[in-house]
């Protein structure tokens, strides 16, 4: 046989490579975003892939903010050793000395630990190009966010002035002082990453697969109690449910759902069945209104 | 509608049996599309009926959906799918899709990504970009109107940037109560148009994006239409990835992989063509040949690899071959070729400077370019060749493109790959221009670069030296020349060799056909570089003093030397001080007006951001500042 008829996953997988390869070729320093999620075991995996056999030449970099779920901590730290991958963490000194929290802080918290944080790390270590694992399927702002994304010295991003993308040809090109955002897997959509996850049989973290975990109902959302500082209101009592996360977060701010689901399969199925979005479950949106991320991203969010 | 199960059947089979859908998710293929149609032609009202049939909107988003429907929608009370299609908050006030948005849905047969571009007129670079990475071009009419200006536009942009397969969807049948008559007038109408610009097929079909008629499957309103649904057409099409597999094998090279002694790969997408181990490959540009011993991936090595694929190969020969080399069948390379001609579609706000020098990137090279001056522009209305003498934003014209080095291309319409280009400003590093080569000019396939003996090493080496160009801009009377002068005299008792080229000098002779208008001075740039250049290969310390104010083409200058050669000396004396000396009696003409494009006057002055030397006249006397120059000259390693 002569030729074969490339899948769509092999067609987003080569594209995603592509990209990859092109950013670590013109830029001098680049890093990838490491949020420890089903979307950044799947970039992981991907590096690998592309730089084979060589170790994928960057660091991958973790904006903490001291708020994620026990398991993804244990999960970054298993994932930077197996992949023999340099990991950074950065947490925002100020933040942290001020103590901003979910709870008592509210969008302020997204704003200091991630976006502060994040612009904070990449004017620390100089990146010159940042890999995130955002997709365009998520959000209608996304949707026309470029593969390459530029970024002013400040970190902003003007939706109105994005450079055309022809063809697979991107220009990496700045000056000095700007950087890209990198989105190699801005058109793979959620069943394509579960997907993937599933034939390539890529570790993510048990939290994706239902089990009996405490949890609260607060302001329609199911929250998991992950640790002793969750603030319990007078009558709130946390109560074993079997549930699992379709996308990780701050776990004050990441809602659960009741899921019997324990395998891959059965994530799927009932990822494909359900009826709701996927950011649902994530408070950040509802924060401004309609044009939510859109206004994020100009700040410098990824 | 029936056929709807037929095509959405996903639920049934996802609840049933999870493992067996998952299997048939597997094999999926890929297609992606654009929607191309005027304001009101309801592209968006398409595509968000896609996305609602396809089930890929959720209850959150169709709720939100709704509430926005009422606060903005313009269809009544009905669900406004547009609303779900516009992202962009700014858009959302002007009521019209800005830019390239992308979408996903899938059937059983395929996943499906559609470019949704915009019909305003002054957005036809947005156009040509979602058009690009399509396989297949959706064009909507409003069966109200009928072919119309946009529709023609559109039509030759999609045909243009190379698409294959184009569908005439005639659209709003439901407004015209699904009258035959009306959709044969329209396609008969547009299949006229489409021959006269070489658009050799197209599948039309009527439809309704707002009542969902012919969308999945047949509709009961059109028993007069045969043809496949839209969905249907969709499925079967021939995509251009499998299409690419029966060309000439092509690996533009992206990345060298060197873990280790032992190890060399070669990594990039395939162009086109299908490559096994034991292929005789060729390198392009060098010609170097070799065979192909592994197909390494992380999941094993591959027999087999073929278009569309991002791959690393190893060759069974350590030949050279880095990022920007192409490989090709050792029998069937593409050619290399450093003049061309192309189209060109204007992309940027200021519009093309002919004969400055941009980025060019094709495929994996990156190389200085420069534009002539266009033959003609066309008019995307009427296809009408237009005289120009530059590109506007948004224009698409036909110019010579000239590369300072060869290039490994293939005519765009043969490969997408190698023959599509894009311009990037230097200074401002934006995506200016897009361009398909069409072929190289004959000047360039029979003039061969004479290859040397006696090499520029060696003749620097004679003269116990290191080449150099001390590029003195400033201001005219900012005293380049006296500094110049000063240098070259110290040098020269140094025992030096050395030649000062003067800007006065060279437009007395070489130059004296040049104005002063912003393309005349980029000659005389371009035409001062490249003797400067000539007499740094024979080994000369070369001054230069010429005013040069833009730093487009003292970076093509710079461009054109070994690295460390190119020593710009920015004479930095301001404005007043320059005008109160006003040696030659230039600036009082100036201001009377008796001469024109007088640089710090009438014309802009670019200071360079990193000169190698900042001589400032108002601090330093030319003296010391000669002296400090001859040290940083002598002070560079041989």
């Amino acid at each position: 046989m002569n030729s074969k008829n490339l899948t769509h996953l092999e067609r987003l997988e080569a594209e995603a490579i592509h990209i990859m390869r092109e950013v670590v070729a013109e830029c001098q320093n680049p890093v990838m975003l490491y949020s420890v999620g089903k979307d950044s075991a799947v970039m992981l995996h991907l590096a690998r892939k592309a730089f084979y056999p060589s170790p994928p030449p960057f660091p991958l970099l973790h904006v903490d903010t001291t708020w994620k779920f026990k398991a993804m901590y244990e999960m970054r730290d298993r994932m930077a050793k197996t992949s023999g991958m340099e990991l950074l963490v950065h947490r925002n000194p100020e933040a942290e000395a001020r103590g901003i929290n979910p709870f008592d802080h509210g969008p302020l918290h997204t704003d200091m630990w991630k976006t502060e944080g994040l612009k904070q790390a990449l004017t620390k270590w100089n990146f010159d190009a940042a890999f995130g694992g955002a997709r365009r399927d998520e959000e209608k702002s996304r949707a026309k966010e470029r593969i390459l994304s530029f970024r002013t010295a400040s970190h902003g991003w003007d939706p109105k002035n994005q450079r055309p993308e022809l063809w697979n040809l991107y220009n990496a090109r700045k000056n000095k002082g700007e950087s890209i955002r990198v989105f190699p897997i801005s058109n793979w959509t959620e069943l394509d990453i579960w997907q993937y996850i599933h034939l390539n049989d890529i570790p993510i973290v048990p939290l994706y697969f239902a089990d009996e975990r405490p949890t609260v109902v607060r302001d329609g959302m199911l929250l998991m109690v992950d640790d002793e500082r969750f603030p319990l209101q007078p009558d709130e009592v946390p109560v074993m449910r079997s549930v699992r996360f379709r996308t990780l977060g701050c776990y004050p701010l990441t809602g659960a759902v009741e899921s019997t689901a324990k395998t891959l399969p059965e994530v799927i199925q009932e990822t494909l069945l359900t009826t709701t979005s996927e950011r649902q479950g994530r408070a950040i949106d509802k924060d401004s209104g309609g044009a939510g991320m859109e206004v994020k991203k100009q700040q410098g969010y990824f | 509608m029936g056929d709807q199960d037929v095509i959405y059947k996903v639920d049934a089979l996802v609840a049933q049996d999870i493992d067996a859908y998952l299997d048939q998710h597997q094999h999926k293929t890929m297609l992606r599309f654009i929607t191309c149609g005027s304001v009101d032609d309801g592209k968006s009202t398409l595509i968000g009926r896609l996305l609602y049939d396809s089930k890929m909107i959720f209850e959150d988003q169709l709720a939100a959906l709704e509430s926005d429907s009422k606060k903005s929608g313009t269809q009544g009370q009905e669900i406004d799918f547009a609303l779900l299609v516009d992202g962009l908050a700014a858009e959302r006030e002007q009521g019209i899709t800005i830019d390239v948005a992308y979408r996903f849905f899938a059937t059983e047969k395929r996943k499906f990504i559609v470019a949704d571009t915009p019909g305003h007129e002054q957005y036809t670079r947005n156009m040509v970009t979602g058009a690009s990475t399509a396989d297949l071009a959706v064009i909507l009419i409003d069966a109200r109107k009928g072919v119309l200006t946009q529709t023609r536009r559109h039509s030759y942009l999609a045909h243009l940037i190379g698409i294959r397969h184009m569908v005439l969807a005639v659209n709003k049948m439901d407004l015209v109560g699904y009258d035959q008559s009306v959709y044969d007038a329209i396609v008969a109408d547009y299949a006229t148009f489409a021959r006269s610009i070489g658009i050799e097929s197209f599948v039309p079909m009527p439809i309704s994006g707002f009542k969902g008629d012919n969308i999945t499957g047949p509709s009961a309103n059109t028993p007069w239409y045969t043809g496949p649904s839209l969905i249907q057409h969709l499925e079967t099409v021939e995509v251009d990835a499998v299409a690419d597999q029966t060309k000439p094998f092509r690996l533009p090279i992206q990345w060298v992989n060197r873990p280790n002694l032992d190890f060399r790969g070669f990594s990039g997408l395939i162009a086109s063509g299908t490559v096994r181990p034991g292929d005789a490959v060729r390198v392009l540009p060098s010609g170097k040949t070799s065979t192909v011993s592994r197909i390494v991936t992380m999941d094993g090595d591959l027999d087999l690899a073929v278009a569309g694929q991002s791959i690393t190969l190893c060759l069974t020969d350590e030949v050279d071959c880095s990022r920007g080399d192409v490989l090709a069948p050792a029998d069937a390379p593409p050619q290399v070729a450093d003049q061309f001609e192309t189209t060109i579609v204007w992309m940027a706000d200021e519009a093309l400077t002919p004969g400055r020098a941009y980025w060019l990137k094709l495929g994996t090279q990156m190389v200085s370019a420069t534009v002539q001056a266009p033959k003609y522009a066309v008019n995307v209305n009427t296809m009408e060749h237009l005289a120009c003498k530059t590109l506007e934003l948004n224009a698409i014209g036909v110019a010579e493109v000239i590369t300072d080095r060869p290039v490994v291309f293939e005519p765009y319409t043969a490969n997408h790959t190698l023959g599509g280009f894009i311009l990037i400003d230097k200074i401002t590093n934006a995506t200016v221009a897009a361009g398909m080569l069409h072929f190289s000019l004959r000047r360039a396939q029979n003039v061969h670069w004479q290859a040397l003996d006696i090499s520029r090493e060696a003749h620097a080496a004679l003269k116990n030296q290191r080449p150099a160009v001390l590029w003195f801009t400033g201001l005219s009377g900012s005293g380049k020349s006296t500094i110049a002068n000063l240098v070259e005299k110290k040098l020269h008792a140094l025992g030096r060799h050395t030649f000062l080229l003067d800007g006065d000098n060279i437009r007395h002779g070489l130059n004296k056909d040049l104005g002063f208008t912003e393309a005349d001075r980029i000659e005389n740039i371009r035409r001062v570089g490249e003797v400067a250049k000539l007499m740094a290969d024979a080994g000369l310390i070369v001054l230069s003093a010429f005013i040069s104010p833009f730093r487009a083409e003292r970076e093509m200058v710079r461009a054109l030397l070994p690295e460390g050669e190119f020593l710009e000396v920015f004479i930095d004396t301001p404005l007043e001080v320059a005008e109160s000396r006003d040696v030659k009696g230039l600036y009082k003409k100036a201001r009377s007006g008796e001469l024109k494009n007088f640089t710090g006057i009438d014309s802009p002055y670019e200071a360079p951001e990193n000169p190698e030397i900042h001589v400032s006249t108002v601090k330093e006397t030319p003296e010391d500042a000669a002296e400090r120059i001859v040290d940083y000259v002598l002070s560079r390693a041989k």
